[in-house]
């Protein structure tokens, strides 16, 4: 397995959706094993950023690179290794958790033994094993987002782009999915999540506050934190109104 | 007349009661047994993990489900008094938002009208007095999807609180809504329940369980704990609870080695810190210096997050 670091600059992006600004110059360097966590307010432009990273939309100005070893790479090359969970998921509802499971695995072209071993890690991890028959349109909303977690998780990725991935998801399945990820991060992984979990904002390694389609404050949580003079992330949306509509 | 002064249900008789009751899809066992009551204008929170078995008893007591075994009452309604009997006593906001998004504000809401068979005239009172009682100022021929998620679930709530139910039903209602709207939508549901409403609440969200009055606590379809959330403490945490702050930033590795020392019987992340409790108050004295060394320690209140990773996790197997 190639543990190369791998990182991503986003560059003087402006997304502009009719008149409306979605995104207003970002600039922002994400690296492979730290834990990058995009925070804000709805409309802040977190999802749009995402996208745009994905190559789903095309900035109105501005660029992304990506690098390996820090040779700049096609977006191509990186593709395989990507895995990103939207916020509003598509699974296919008829289909069980275990036939998604299989489902992926063919489609990814896992080989067997592996496929089993991870199907096995993380129908633990995410509680779903007495599950695996029940169908992705009867699943509840968390269950649903772990199964979607489960289809990206299934093709060792590494970069990972996920928006609001603990959702609705318990308090237990939360923590879990934490360690899950952190663990990730020790192989050289890019991770990059969005949450509105303010408890989760405090253990990424990297905070990037982003407001109104800016980014306007960044760094290690307990550094941001103090420079803000609040002691926790939610103390310092409430105080700024972020998430006000 | 006033939306909300509807016929009060008499005092003496649950808002809800639950007796015994059981939901098997095929060979799985959903609800197994459970037994509560909910009083009235409570605020009852009810929590577990996901698939503890939550929605399906919400769907029972909304009569969207019937039960295997067991007994409901609802308002004072029983579920063989025919599902409408039921319907038209309970709001229900399901997990997901329950509106169509090709429809504007108006038409969501008169077309929750008419399959409630509400007259126009009470309709268009009760539209008003729930737009005051959300603060919605918006014009009511956007559409509702291009509201915020905010106001989206704000306009869910009003939609299931158009016909005057005597008891809602919130399946997780704030789940992806950001803290400041998290904490209006609270609001709401304190006044719902000032104003005689019983409110029935699930969420993921410990600091709005401990906005409820009692909370129950499920566990793979049984209901293992119910009580207040000061309560559900006390008896999850009878030792004192202490939080963790490290001087300095520790590594994954750190971490899950005190996960693993003996003398804690929790320890938990929570954002930047830990949350701790300790077998033993003699043997956290002997090693208190060595972890006073990378942190600064003090004793906190247990959080409902505690409450629930210790009841929960801790019991099982």
């Amino acid at each position: 397995m190639s543990q190369t670091p791998i990182s991503i600059s986003v560059r003087g992006i402006k997304k502009i959706f009719g008149t409306n600004p979605a995104l207003n110059g970002v600039t922002l360097e994400f690296s492979s094993g730290v834990m990058h966590g995009v925070i804000g307010s709805e409309g802040a432009g977190k999802s749009t950023l995402l996208r745009i990273i994905l190559g789903l939309l095309k900035p109105s100005e501005g660029t992304v690179e990506f690098r390996r070893g820090g040779e700049r790479v096609d977006f191509e090359e990186i593709r395989p290794s990507l895995a990103y969970m939207p916020q509003q998921q598509s699974l296919y509802p008829d289909l069980s958790i275990g036939e998604h499971l299989d489902f992926f695995k063919e489609l990814y072209g896992i080989p067997g033994d592996l496929y089993q071993q991870k199907r096995g890690e993380l129908l633990h991890i995410t509680r779903l094993g007495d599950f695996v028959r029940r169908p992705a349109g009867q699943l509840s909303g968390g269950m649903y987002k772990k199964l979607g977690l489960m289809c990206a998780l299934l093709r060792s990725p590494r970069v990972m782009l996920l928006d609001e991935p603990t959702n609705g998801v318990d308090p237990i399945s939360r923590r879990e999915f934490w360690e899950l990820l952190y663990r990730l991060l020790d192989q050289e992984i890019l991770i990059l999540v969005t949450t509105a979990y303010m408890d989760e904002a405090e253990r990424c390694g990297r905070v990037h506050l982003m407001e109104r389609g800016k980014v306007v404050a960044e760094g290690e949580p307990r550094e941001l934190l103090e420079g803000q003079k609040v002691r926790t992330f939610d103390e310092l949306f409430l105080r700024r109104g972020g998430g006000s509509e | 007349m006033n939306f909300f002064s509807g016929e009060v249900v008499a005092v003496s008789e649950a808002a809800v009661e639950v007796k015994d009751l059981t939901v098997r899809f095929n060979n799985f066992i959903a609800v197994d047994r459970i037994s509560f009551s909910v009083h009235p204008g409570e605020i009852f929170g009810f929590l577990g993990a996901n698939g503890a078995g939550k929605t399906t008893t919400i769907r029972v007591l909304c009569g969207l489900l019937y039960p295997t075994d067991g007994y409901v009452r609802v308002a004072g309604v029983s579920l063989d008094d025919g599902e409408r009997a039921i319907k038209s006593k309970v709001g229900y906001m399901s997990q997901k938002f329950t509106l169509y998004d090709d429809l504007t504000v108006e038409e969501n809401l008169s077309f929750t009208a008419s399959l409630h068979k509400l007259d126009l005239k009470t309709y268009v009172e009760r539209r008003q007095e729930l737009f005051d009682f959300i603060a919605f100022d918006r014009p009511i021929h956007d559409f509702v999807r291009d509201l915020p998620g905010g106001t989206k679930q704000q306009i869910s709530l009003a939609a299931a609180l158009l016909h005057n139910p005597e008891i809602i039903f919130l399946d997780e209602p704030t789940a992806g809504v950001t803290p400041v709207a998290r904490n209006r939508f609270w609001s709401l549901i304190r006044k719902l329940s000032e104003r005689g409403k019983t409110v029935f609440v699930t969420t993921h969200y410990m600091d709005e369980a401990e906005q409820c009055d009692r909370i129950a606590l499920m566990r793979e379809g049984k209901i293992i704990a119910l009580d207040t959330p000061g309560g559900l403490k006390r008896s999850a945490f009878p030792v004192p609870m202490l939080e963790f702050d490290p001087k300095e930033s520790l590594s994954f590795a750190e971490v899950s080695e005190m996960r693993q020392d003996r003398v804690f019987l929790f320890f938990e992340p929570y954002g930047l810190r830990f949350h701790a409790a300790v077998r033993s108050e003699k043997e956290w004295e002997e090693v208190r210096p060595k972890f006073e060394q990378k942190f600064n320690v003090r004793q906190i209140k247990p959080s409902l997050e505690d409450v629930f990773i210790q009841m929960v996790e801790g019991k099982t197997g």
